[in-house]
């Protein structure tokens, strides 16, 4: 059993000045961005996850109608929420009524999307339309913890490290008195008492209160960044605390911060359909996933489409959000550099040939 | 301090946000009314909340007088008597979860990094993002009706399929074979001996009809103690230590020799302290050997002696616990069903017999287990793949490999230790947050433990029983950090508390 092999160094590799030099080459002469934007896009499972996720973002939103004040934007799709059109009950497996007639069976005569693709409630709703609705208010609750944790989080944790002594160290007593409160039990409190007045507001608390890990990074990064010579530099050049901040400190910490954000919108999610599960999140008549996983999760066994279609899209958009966060903290890392290929050793090795 | 800060903006925020006499108020009863006034005095309702904390505070402060008071519940219980009823319930199903979470966890985690950017490694990588995505509650429900309702189906007319045979057997072969990587001659050679193995032993247990009567008889463990033998040694100390070796095989001989002994002994005294004793006596045994093979460096050898024989012994102990199989599925109140879905226990189980308690927890405990496993394995395999990276690159490991030391020694002995420092502190933290955290697998699988106990709270605006899971939930997570800091600092002579 050859557990422990150890990768094989080719002699041509040697000669070229070993991995650096090919990965270094390639980054030459570009600036900081350039460099993470081309890393990011060599990152192919990144990539695609983020072809996925827009590509979600714009079926679920132009799907359904949306209303923004006065202005309407009429959706694709011909039902819509309060609409009950009649159940369909033929073709159904076992006497079950409202089935899916979504077919990729390009043979039969059902080929395609049929009236309802993703099948009916039990009252006869489209069920497309309700999974298109609650992904869209999962996807706004996703985004406004992000947002709110996020910007919480960075000012908190910038402030801490910035200032250090007294004001971090209130400030980080404060980050330590938020995490021994139980996310999901506070969660459910104020979400037993928010399902009243809407989702909006759950997503806010939750914000409110899932920002701590970030500013511990922040302030790490701070508490480093502050003595480094460049500061020092700034300061002697006579910048103010905020340019010293704005200018020098934060876009070094820029991408850290990016991707632990992305990891709180991953978890967002969970946590959002987690506690609709519960009971305690969005409630009724509003729709998220999480609250259909939870209302038709005794009809599994009789009518499983609608325990699927839920999931099926919470796991796409935690999965895509997931691999975006991966992709963006190799392209931020200066450690990581890309894997040298079989084809990158080949033409070092032929470039030394042609050198000699 | 962050203690009583924590619970009273908790208790503020809960006690205005809930009004425990709401549905009776609605009511025009005169039992309504009757019950408002009882509860109000019981639960101190006419004072206002800020300072009723303070009158709960000075209950939880009893404590130190050997006087705690967390107050009653509606239903009038003491709330002590309900988290004493659901902690053990708790730490039960989180402790074999986050156990066998981590040690998958470190396996896969750690064979991964050893093969960065294989076959394997990707695998594991889009593995570990998968179900990092799983909602825990989603994953929970297919277990339900797929290892449960449709395993116990299938129990009831036991035949296995010749299609999902093949499927299995080629799924395995994938696995071992991008496990063990080279080039295309060996991916397929590891391949063919992996499918034909699984292929047979499935057929074989389709023949004997082996999940109707399970165990693993004498021969079974024989052959499987011998190669536990020979794999604790290559990683202990490597094959070519003959010494060890001996010992091990040795191990691995007494255990068949003892198996019909232990099951005279299992029958007779099935009990924890049973299996406590014969632990110690395996303890001895490995030091006895290794006083009687080696006179210098026993210390390797009575280790591989020793792990050799607790996992042959566990073997015995599981063929044990199998062979109360067939009387489990036969009682009334499991009735052919084994595979529960609901609960922490069978009630209507009534019996003496240590083994069938035994089984009976197991089988409640395998699903919700197997949940809360799926959901954490993603972190674990990531975070060790990652720390074992990232001590592989430290410049001690190139000074041991040019010095000469051989691959395993590298990676046991100076990679593998520093890599658990940051992971044991994890695991304290990992531990504690679950217990908090399985609320949903409580509930989905009708455990009676914290969550459900906070849930319960919750929902019927019990606010003493609500502020004592979070009271102690709380107090886990500030002793949990405290202690994952004292390991590190213990286990890294590095860091050094107070200076």
């Amino acid at each position: 059993m050859k557990l422990f092999g150890r990768k094989e160094v080719s002699t041509g590799e040697i000669l070229a000045g070993g991995e650096n030099a090919i990965a270094n080459k390639e980054v030459e002469g570009l600036s900081q961005g350039q460099i993470v934007r081309r890393r990011f896009f060599h990152h192919r499972a990144a990539v695609i996850a983020l072809v996925s996720f827009a590509s979600i973002i714009l079926f679920v939103m132009t799907s359904l109608d949306s209303k923004m004040g006065p202005i309407r934007i009429p959706g694709w799709w011909q039902w819509t929420v309060e609409d009950i059109p009649e159940l369909r009950y033929e073709d159904c497996p076992g006497g079950t009524t409202g089935c899916p007639t979504i077919s990729l069976d390009p043979t039969s005569d059902a080929f395609g999307l049929g009236t309802h693709p993703f099948g009916q409630d039990d009252i006869g709703r489209d069920y497309f339309a309700l999974v298109m609705n609650g992904a869209r208010r999962s996807l706004m609750i996703m985004f406004v913890i992000g947002a709110v944790s996020g910007f919480i989080g960075v000012v908190v944790g910038s402030i801490a490290g910035f200032y250090g002594k007294k004001v971090d160290a209130v400030l980080m007593r404060l980050v330590d008195f938020i995490q021994t409160v139980p996310t999901i039990i506070i969660a459910a409190v104020i979400g037993k008492a928010a399902g009243k007045v809407g989702p909006l507001y759950l997503a806010l608390f939750l914000g409110i209160l899932g920002w701590t890990g970030l500013a511990r990074l922040v302030r790490a990064q701070f508490l480093s960044l502050r003595e480094m010579e460049f500061v020092d530099a700034a300061r002697v050049a006579g910048a103010s605390n905020l340019r010293i901040t704005f200018k020098h400190i934060l876009p070094n910490a820029v991408g850290q911060i990016i991707v632990v954000i992305t990891l709180i919108m991953a978890g967002a999610i969970l946590t959002e359909t987690a506690l609709s599960y519960l009971g305690f999140g969005v409630v009724a008549p509003d729709v998220s996933l999480g609250l259909l996983i939870s209302q038709y999760e005794s009809s599994f066994t009789t009518r499983p489409w609608l325990f699927w279609w839920p999931g099926f899209f919470i796991i796409s958009i935690a999965l895509c959000v997931n691999f975006i966060g991966d992709g963006l903290r190799d392209a931020f890392d200066p450690r990581q550099r890309r894997r040298i290929t079989k084809k990158d050793r080949e033409q070092a090795k032929l470039q030394v040939k042609a050198g000699e | 301090m962050i203690l009583f800060g924590s619970s009273f903006l908790v208790y503020n925020l809960a006690a205005y946000a809930s009004d425990p006499l709401a549905e009776l108020r609605l009511s025009s009863d005169d039992g309504a009314r009757q019950q408002i006034i009882s509860l109000t005095r019981s639960l101190n309702l006419d004072t206002p909340p800020p300072l009723r904390y303070f009158l709960w505070l000075k209950g939880v402060l009893g404590i130190f007088v050997g006087n705690l008071n967390l107050g009653v519940t509606r239903e009038g219980f003491t709330v002590q008597e309900e988290l004493a009823y659901a902690i053990p319930v708790t730490v039960r199903l989180v402790l074999a979860a986050t156990v066998t979470a981590v040690l998958f966890g470190l396996a896969l985690g750690i064979i991964s990094a050893l093969r960065q950017y294989s076959r394997f490694d990707y695998g594991m990588t889009f593995l570990a993002f998968l179900l990092y995505s799983l909602p825990i509650f989603w994953v929970a429900v297919l277990l339900k009706e797929f290892m449960a309702i449709q395993f116990n189906n299938f129990l009831s007319e036991p035949n296995i399929p010749i299609r999902w045979m093949i499927i299995f057997s080629i799924f395995t072969g994938i696995f071992w074979s991008s496990l063990f990587g080279g080039e295309r001659k060996r991916f397929w050679t590891v391949f063919g001996g992996a499918f034909a193995t699984s292929f047979v032993t499935l057929w074989a247990i389709d023949l004997t009809d082996w999940y109707l009567n399970p165990g693993l008889g004498p021969i079974l463990i024989a052959f499987l103690s011998v190669g536990i033998a020979f794999g604790v040694t290559a990683i202990s100390t490597g094959l070519s230590n003959a010494t060890a070796k001996k010992a091990a095989l040795t191990m691995a001989g007494l255990a068949v020799v003892w198996y019909y002994p232990a099951q005279w002994i299992f029958n007779n005294f099935g009990s924890y302290f049973t299996i406590f004793i014969l632990i110690s006596m395996i303890v001895l045994t490995g030091l006895g050997l290794s006083r009687v093979y080696s006179k210098i460096d026993r210390r390797p050898i009575a280790r591989t002696a020793i792990i050799t024989g607790i996992l042959s012994g566990f073997l015995i102990l599981v063929d044990r616990i199998m062979q109360s199989w067939d009387d489990y599925r036969a009682t009334d109140a499991v009735n052919g069903r084994p595979v529960p879905t609901y609960g922490q226990r069978k009630d209507q189980l009534v019996t003496e017999d240590f083994w069938l308690n035994n089984l009976d927890i197991i089988m409640h405990l395998i699903l919700p287990t197997l949940a809360l496993i799926l959901i954490s394995l993603a972190g674990w395999i990531r975070f060790t793949r990652g720390a074992l990276l990232e001590v592989l690159n430290q410049d001690y490991i190139r000074t041991a490999r040019a010095k000469g030391l051989n691959e395993r020694v590298v990676v046991t002995r100076h990679a593998f230790r520093n890599m658990m420092l940051p992971l044991s502190s994890l695991f304290v933290g990992e531990f504690v947050g679950l217990i908090g955290g399985a609320v949903i697998t409580e509930r989905v699988f009708g455990w009676q433990g914290m969550g459900t106990l906070g849930i319960k709270a919750i929902n019927s605006y019990d606010l003493n029983l609500l502020m004592g899971v979070n009271l102690l939930l709380s107090i886990l997570v500030i002793s949990g950090n405290l202690i994952a800091d004292l390991v590190y600092s213990a286990l890294d002579p590095r860091i050094r508390l107070g200076k």
